[in-house]
C-alpha cells in the first residue's frame, strides 16, 4: 500500500476527486444506518420504535450542536487554534474555527469534505451509546449525552487527530513514523464512541433482572436478528465508502490505492466474521447470530484504522483476531465484569478500535509508527474515559438516564412514546421480573 | 475505587506523553510509553472492579 503523506505536504486536491470523495461521503451515511439497525435488532421489541427514533434524534442534536460550537473547536475551518509550547515544540490542543460554519463556502474543498466527514463521524461517535443503554434509556438522556459528545468530546479527538492537533504531529515533531493514524475513526469515532457507551453502562446501570442475586446472568436476546443481520449488510456498504473517503482525506491516498482500501474493509470483516462463526460453533455447538453479527461490525470497525495502509493478508489477520476476541469479550462483559450492554457497542466499538489503531503500528511501514498509534491509544483510553465518564456523571444528575421501573416494565416505547413498534403483537410477560 | 480507578488512568497517559519530552532514545521512549499505557490499564481494571455489584447486593 502506499505510505502516508505527512501532514505538511498536502496535495491540492483535483474537481474529480473532489466530486469522487463527495459520492463517497454521501453514500457513509449507510454505516450509521446499519449501525442503528443492528443496535434496534439486539433491544427488545417493546423498545424498538424509542430506540430507532432515539437514533435519528442523536443524529440531529450531533449535527445542531457540532455546529454550533463542536465545529469550531474541531478547527476544520479557518487556521485558528490554541496552542502551547512546551519542550521547545508546539502543542495544538483546540481549534479556533469560526462560530456556526462561517465562511463554510469560500473554504478550500478539502476542508469542506473534511468537515463532512466529522459531521457523519459526530453523528456514528454519538449513536454508539445508545445502543448499550437500550431497553433502560431515557430518549432525554440519549440526546444530553449526544449534545456533550458533540460539543465537547468528539471535537477535542477530531482536532487532535484530523485538525493538525497535537497527535497528528507526532511525526513532524518527535520522528514518530507520520504521526498518530486513523484515516477512517477507528479512534475518534469507535474506541471514543465504545468506551462512552461503558461510562453510560456503567452510570445507569444494567437493565432490571438482568444479573440475578443469585446464579448467571438472564439471556435478553434482541428481538430481531433479521434487522441486526440487515443492518450489518448496510453498514458494509457504508463503511466501504467511508474507509475509502477517510483514506483520500486524511492520507491523501492516490486513486490507485482506493480499491485496495475497499478489498481491505471486505477483508477484515470477513475474516472476523469467519472467526467468530467458527468460535460460536466451537463453543455452543451452533453459530450464533447476533455474536456472528457483532464479529463482522469489530471487523469493519477495525479496518477503519488500518485499510488505507495494510496488506491484503494483514487485513486477514487484523479482521481474524478481532473476531476472535469479540465474542469472547462479549461473554466476559457480560457473566465476569456485569457489564450489561445490549449492542455489544464496548466491545464492537471501544475493543475493535484500539484493536485497529494498535495494528497500524504494527504494520505500517514507517518507523517509530507504534510509538504514535500508543500515544494515541493512551490518550484515548486515559483521558478521553475519563473525561466523558465524570460529564456524563454530573449530567446524569440534571438529566436522569434511567427511566423508572414502571417504565421499564411496559418497555420504553409505549412508555415515552405511547405507542409500540409491532401494534399489532402481543407482548409476552417477561419473566426477569417476576 | 470506581472513582480512583478512572483518576489514575489519566496519570498513565501523561506518563506516556512525558516520555516524548524526556527521552530521544527510542527504546527508553518505548519502555516508558509502554509502562504508561500499563498505568492506564491498572487504573482501567481498579474502575472495572470498582463497578461490578457485589455478590449478592439487591440489584435493580
Amino acid at each position: 500500500m502506499n505510505p502516508p503523506v505527512p501532514v505538511a505536504q498536502v496535495p491540492a486536491m483535483s474537481d474529480a476527486v473532489f466530486a469522487l470523495t463527495l459520492a463517497l461521503l454521501l453514500l457513509a451515511p449507510l454505516a450509521i444506518a446499519g449501525v442503528a439497525l443492528i443496535n434496534t435488532g439486539l433491544g427488545r421489541s417493546r423498545s424498538a420504535a424509542q430506540a430507532l427514533l432515539g437514533n435519528l434524534a442523536i443524529v440531529a442534536v450531533a449535527a445542531i450542536v457540532f455546529t454550533f460550537i463542536g465545529a469550531s473547536f474541531a478547527g476544520t475551518l479557518g487556521n485558528s487554534e490554541l496552542v502551547l509550547h512546551a519542550a521547545g515544540k508546539t502543542w495544538s490542543v483546540l481549534g479556533l474555527g469560526p462560530f456556526l460554519l462561517h465562511g463554510l463556502g469560500s473554504a478550500p474543498p478539502q476542508a469542506q469534505l473534511a468537515l463532512l466527514f466529522e459531521f457523519l463521524a459526530v453523528a456514528m461517535a454519538a449513536m454508539l451509546p445508545w445502543g448499550s443503554g437500550a431497553d433502560r434509556w431515557r430518549l432525554a438522556g440519549g440526546c444530553s449525552v449526544a449534545a456533550i459528545m458533540a460539543g465537547i468530546v468528539f471535537p477535542l479527538a477530531a482536532h487532535w487527530i484530523w485538525g493538525g492537533g497535537w497527535l497528528a504531529h507526532l511525526g513532524a515533531n518527535f520522528s514518530l513514523g507520520a504521526g498518530f493514524l486513523d484515516a477512517g475513526g477507528a479512534g475518534a469515532v469507535h474506541a471514543l464512541g465504545g468506551l462512552s457507551a461503558l461510562a453510560v453502562v456503567w452510570i445507569a446501570g444494567p437493565r432490571r433482572g438482568k444479573f440475578p442475586k443469585e446464579g448467571l446472568s438472564t439471556a435478553m436476546p434482541g428481538h430481531s436478528a433479521v434487522y441486526v443481520i440487515f443492518g450489518c449488510l448496510v453498514a458494509l456498504v457504508g463503511w466501504l465508502a467511508w474507509n475509502t473517503a477517510g483514506a483520500i482525506l486524511w492520507l491523501h491516498s492516490p486513486l490507485s490505492a482506493l480499491p485496495g482500501t475497499a478489498i481491505n474493509t471486505l477483508l477484515s470483516a470477513s475474516a472476523a466474521l469467519a472467526t467468530t462463526f467458527s468460535v460460536t460453533r466451537f463453543r455452543f455447538g451452533k453459530p450464533d447470530a447476533s455474536l456472528c453479527a457483532n464479529g463482522w461490525l469489530a471487523g469493519l470497525v477495525a479496518s477503519s484504522a488500518c485499510a488505507a495502509i495494510v496488506t491484503p493478508a494483514a487485513s486477514l489477520f487484523i479482521g481474524g483476531v478481532a473476531g476472535l476476541f469479540t465474542p469472547l469479550l462479549v461473554e466476559l462483559f457480560e457473566l465476569a465484569l456485569s457489564v450489561d450492554d445490549p449492542s455489544g457497542a464496548v466491545t464492537v466499538h471501544g475493543a475493535a478500535g484500539l484493536w485497529g489503531l494498535l495494528a497500524v503500528g504494527f504494520f505500517a511501514p514507517q518507523e517509530g509508527q507504534l510509538l504514535a498509534q500508543l500515544i494515541g491509544i493512551a490518550a484515548i483510553l486515559g483521558l478521553a474515559l475519563p473525561l466523558v465518564y465524570f460529564l456524563f456523571l454530573v449530567l446524569n444528575r440534571f438529566v436522569p438516564f434511567r427511566v423508572d421501573p414502571d417504565g421499564e416494565r411496559i418497555g420504553m416505547d409505549l412508555h415515552e412514546l405511547g405507542g409500540g413498534a409491532y401494534p399489532e403483537f402481543v407482548i409476552h410477560r417477561d419473566e426477569s421480573y417476576r | 475505587m470506581k472513582y480512583a480507578g478512572l483518576l489514575v488512568m489519566p496519570a498513565g497517559f501523561f506518563l506516556a506523553l512525558a516520555a516524548l519530552v524526556l527521552f530521544t532514545d527510542p527504546a527508553r521512549r518505548g519502555a516508558f510509553i509502554v509502562c504508561g499505557l500499563a498505568v492506564v490499564g491498572m487504573g482501567l481494571v481498579v474502575a472495572v472492579k470498582g463497578h461490578m455489584p457485589a455478590r449478592g447486593a439487591t440489584r435493580p
